[in-house]
Parts: C-alpha cells; structure tokens; sequence
C-alpha cells in the first residue's frame, strides 16, 4: 500500500514536471494538473494510511484516519481545479491574440513587439 | 474578542461582490464604491495599528473554534503595519487608476482590485499555514485577473507565464505544508512553533526538508534569486496601477519568510536554525546585483523600474537573511520605504508612457513631452528614493541597514556589495533620466522611431492632474518616512522584539481562552 501510493506520486509528479518543461501551453497545462493530482494524493497521505477506519472521533473507537488532510485535500482540489480554469482560458487568450503558444518569450519577440 | 481584527479581509471581499453583482456596468458607481472601501480600509487599519501598539496580541477565532483546532486570525504590531502599509497603497493605487482611466480599459478593475486587497490583508493577518496558502491563492488569483486586465499579446503571454510560475509554486507550497503536517500534525503557527521546539533533536530529517521548500515558495514569492524570473516581464507588461500594487506582493513573500522563520523555525530553534545560513544571504546580495545591473542594462523605463523592485528586494532580503532584531528592525523601515518608492516608479513610468504617445517608455530621444518639467522631477523623486540617496527614505533605510549589519561576520561583503550597488543604480537611473528628459529630439522633426503621424504632445490642461496628485502623494509619503524616521523606528523596534520573542505570540494565540 505504502509502495503503490509512494511510487504513484513518484510517477505523477515526473510526468508533470517532463511536461512542465515542454515549454508550450497545452503539456504545460497537462504537467501542472498532472502535478496538483501528485501534491493531491501526497496531502491525503500526510495524515498516514488508514484504510477502513472512520475519521471521526466518536464514543469506543479506538482506530481512526485523521480527518484534517482529507479536509486540506478537499480545499487543494477546488482551488487547482478554478486555477486550471483560468490558465486554460488564459492560455487561449494568449494563443488567439499573440498566434503562439510558446510559454517562453524569447529575444526575437522583444524585437517584434517593439 | 476583536471583531475589527477581520474587517480587513471581510470588508474587501463584500465590496467585490457588490461590485461585480450590483454595478456591473456603471463604472462611476464602481470607482466611488471602490474609493470608499479604500478609505474605510485605511481607516481600519489605523484603528488595529494604534491597537496593536500597546503590544498585545489580539486574536480573532474563526467560527469561536479555539486556537490549535480552529483558524485563528492574528494581530500583531508587524500584521498590522502591514495592513496599513496595504491599505494606504491601494489608497493611492485606486486614485491613480480612476484618475488615468485605466480601470475603464477592461471590466471588473475594481472587483478584483478589491479582491486582491483581501488577499494581501488575510495573507498578512492569518495565523494558520494553510490559511496562508488559501489567502495566497485568493492574492494570486486576483491578480491574473488584473495582470491581463486591459489585454493585448504581449501582456497576455507574460500574464500566461505569471500564472505558470505561480501555480507551480502553489504547488510547491502544498508538498511543504504536507510534509510539515506529516511531521508535527498541526497547521496553526504558534502550534508549530511550540511542536517543532520539541521534537528530538535526531527526528528531523522531513521537518527539515518541509521547511526548505516553504522557505522555496516564499523566495518565489519575494523574487529571490535564482526564482525571480516571473518579476520582470510581470512587471513591465502589467498595467501601471496594478504594478504599483505589485510592489507590496513581493513583500507578502518577505513578510511571509520574517514570520515563519522567527516564529516557527526561529534562530535559536536548534533543529532548523542553521537552515537559513549564509545560502541565504548569497542569494540576497546576488539578488540585489542583478537587480542593479537590470536598471543599468535596461532599453524600457518598464523594464528598469521592475529591476529596481528586484534590487530592493534583494536589499530586504539581506537584512532580513541575518536575523536579529536590530537588522530586522532596519528590514521593516526598508519594507516601507521600497514599497512606496517601487510603486511611485511604476506610477512616473506610466505617466511618461502616457504622455509620449508610440515612443512609449522606449529609452530613446523623443519631442519634449506635456509637463515635461514636472514629470522630470517626479522621475527625479522616484530615481532618488529607488537608488537610496538622501534626503529621501531610501537613504535612511540603507543606513540603518549598514548599521545593523555591523554585527554579522559577513558585514565587509554586506557593504561593499550595497554601496557598489548603489553605485549602479545611480548610474543606471541617471542614464535613464538623461535620455528620457534631457536629450529631447524637436517636435518639428519626429525622430524615426516615433513615427510620421505621432500626434505633437498634448496641451497641459487636458491631461488629468489625479495621476500626478496620486503620484505626488508617495513621493510626500517617501519624505515624510524620512522626517519621521525617529517616531517610525521606536515603533518598528517594538515590533522586531516582539517578533524575537515568539514566546509572546505563541502565549498570546494558545492561551487565548
């Protein structure tokens, strides 16, 4: 268990930063999801691995999952999720006006623009 | 309990919603709701600083939940210096924006304005790391929207690559607070900070690893070499309001690292005190030259004035790299002092760009502009205060830090690097300067860059005296920082003890109740 999740994270976050890396909008956006689903799946970890345990305190439990990250992890999800929402519209502003989409901006664009 | 301490995040926020809900499209109703928001902030956040003075700590719990269980906002003199610095820069970021017309060249200006504001106040105000990483992306958030706002290609692609950089570093700032978690199993800072004092010395590895990487995102944040390569395209393409606002993000970053690194993984915290060794102080004077020689390399007064934040923020982050309380006290009068000459640079740039048509801020010979002669002065002001030669704030400020650093082992390095790099910065303003004002071409014959049908400069009158008026009023705050830099420093020697004495903070947080 402690292998599977380590090693998905391990996988998730390589793939995401391979992306990242690609230098244009579309597998930049794909390497940044790629990467809040590692840090997502990491969070829900911190708490440690309980598997079928409830995550609330009540009368005669004893075993019990931390109920904190899967809160932490709730809010990581809706902010990357609205974030995802606005690169992905910002990326097409950026595409349609400027008729690249190439993340960096090099030398020769300096020179276009001005 | 103070319910005032969350006015500053509660107030903005309604305001954003009444504005973006109920005035969509009547820009007057918009600007005058917007201005009086900013004038009550302002209002509030002299009530919390003459509160906070008397050196107690108010706390404000969430939903009345007690401290380590439940999101505590926190009052102490340094939030609520911050707080004021904030509020009285969107005071005069606001009057600039409506006095220039620049939130009409897009929609919703003042919404995410306004939603920016809660941002920064909560980010200054919270007592709780995860807290801070919401109010961070609320801050984030609002100004992609205001990065991109007024649009055109080249801000669209540095906007794009702004929020890149950022969500990485969110991203970032997720795996260190897990991994701070995983260790401590608390959030709440002053939890942390009692948590982390007691772990064993020989547990530590992760802990070490998690402040690292938090100490990572808020050296984003502050644009701290070799992390700073979102500033200076962010800065130059921002519109001018919004990057005059920028100037106090980059010090949400700097706040960020004097908090957690006095409080939590403070200096004589024996697990992570070496932490922040010399690397950081590197970084920083590394910073400040690159910033520096920016300003003298630069072909875009935009491009000069974001090098001249990055220097500034190289120079606070020396101080702030040594970690007592005299260097912390002068980091804190520096932190004022750059964040009104950094937005006031912005602000002249954009009234130059302005006022030479498709010259632009291009840093070449161009017809004699209107008010030339003033704005020649304001860029003088500006310049002045950036570079940190008397009579204005800036100098003071490097003053105090050069005495401060007479401490630290590394205090011939410290002052040789500042002064060289002032050097440079005279120079490069100086340069700058000359060209843009001095070296006029004749509006009879229009230089080839300036184009054929380059309209001949506008009449005085009818260039709206706000933006100068918005203007002028940081450069008198710059003079009135260095008049009443005696007053100003009892008060933010109060607030660097405060700060080194975390044991009143934690005190004051947990034992609330």
């Amino acid at each position: 268990m402690e292998f599977l999740v380590a090693s998905a994270i391990g996988v998730l976050t390589a793939v995401g930063l391979y992306l990242v890396l690609r230098f244009r909008s579309f597998p930049v956006i794909l390497g940044i999801s790629m990467l809040s689903y590692a840090v997502n799946v990491f969070l829900f970890a911190t708490g440690r691995l309980a598997v079928d345990m409830p995550p609330v305190l009540s009368e005669g439990v004893t075993a019990y999952t931390d109920p904190l990250p899967q809160a932490l992890v709730l809010t990581a999800i809706v902010i990357s999720f609205g974030m995802t929402a606005v690169v992905v519209l910002l990326a097409l502003g950026a595409y349609l006006s400027a008729r690249t989409d190439a993340v960096d901006i090099g030398l020769d664009d300096q020179e276009a623009d001005t | 309990m103070n319910h005032w301490i969350i006015a500053p995040v509660v107030l903005p926020a309604l305001m954003a919603a009444v504005i973006v809900l109920a005035m969509r499209h009547h820009q007057g109703l918009q600007r005058i709701f917007s201005l009086g928001a900013c004038f009550a902030l302002v209002a509030i956040a002299i009530g919390l600083f003459v509160e906070s003075a008397s050196g107690r700590i108010g706390v404000y719990e969430l939903g009345n939940w007690p401290a380590p269980f439940g999101i505590v906002l926190v009052l102490d003199r340094l939030s609520a210096l911050m707080v004021l610095i904030t509020s009285v820069l969107a005071l005069v970021v606001v009057l600039y924006a409506i006095g220039s017309d620049w939130d009409a060249r897009g929609h919703h200006f003042h919404a995410l304005f306004q939603f920016q504001l809660m941002g920064i106040c909560g980010a200054f105000l919270t007592g709780d790391a995860f807290n801070l990483f919401v109010f961070f992306e609320v801050l984030l958030i609002a100004s992609y929207g205001l990065m991109i706002h007024g649009g055109g290609g080249r801000r669209f692609r540095a906007g794009l690559q702004y929020v890149l950089y950022n969500l990485l570093g969110s991203t970032l700032f997720l795996f260190a607070l897990g991994t701070l978690y995983a260790v401590t199993g608390t959030l709440n800072m002053a939890d942390l900070a009692v948590r982390v004092a007691e772990l064993p010395a020989n547990d530590t590895a992760l802990l070490r690893v998690g402040a690292m990487l938090l100490l990572l995102v808020f050296a984003i944040k502050a644009a701290l070499l070799p992390l700073h390569f979102w500033l200076p395209e962010t800065y130059a393409e921002a519109p001018a309001p919004v990057a005059a606002l920028f100037a106090i993000m980059t010090k949400v970053g700097a706040y960020a690292i004097l908090r957690m690194y006095t409080l939590v993984f403070g200096p004589d915290a024996a697990v992570t005190g070496e932490l922040t060794g010399p690397w950081f102080l590197a970084a920083a004077l590394v910073t400040l030259g690159v910033g520096m020689i920016g300003v003298l390399g630069a072909s875009k007064l935009g491009r000069l004035a974001a090098f001249s934040a990055i220097g500034s923020m190289g120079t606070l982050l020396i101080a702030i790299s040594v970690f007592t309380p005299e260097t912390t006290q002068a980091a804190l009068y520096y932190m004022i002092h750059s964040t009104i000459a950094g937005a006031m640079m912005f602000l002249v740039v954009d009234l130059v760009r302005e006022r030479r048509g498709a010259v632009g801020d291009a840093l070449v010979p161009a017809p004699a502009m209107a008010q030339h002669g003033l704005l020649a002065a304001l860029f003088f002001g500006a310049a002045i205060a950036s570079a940190g030669m008397p009579p204005l704030s800036g100098f003071i400020g490097k003053l105090l830090i050069l005495d401060a650093v007479r401490g630290s082992e590394h205090v011939w390095l410290i002052w040789s690097v500042i002064l060289a790099t002032t050097l440079v910065a005279v120079l490069g303003f100086a340069q700058a300067g000359s060209k843009v004002f001095w070296k006029t071409t004749n509006p009879e014959e229009p230089s080839a860059a300036a184009g054929e049908d380059d309209p001949a400069p506008t009449p005085a009158v009818t260039m709206p005296r706000l933006p100068l008026v918005a203007t002028g009023a940081l450069l008198a705050a710059s003079v009135l920082l260095s008049v009443f830099a005696g007053p100003v420093n009892g008060f933010l020697s109060a607030t660097a003890d405060q700060l080194y004495n975390s044991e009143i903070y934690v005190s004051g947080v947990l034992g609330a109740r």
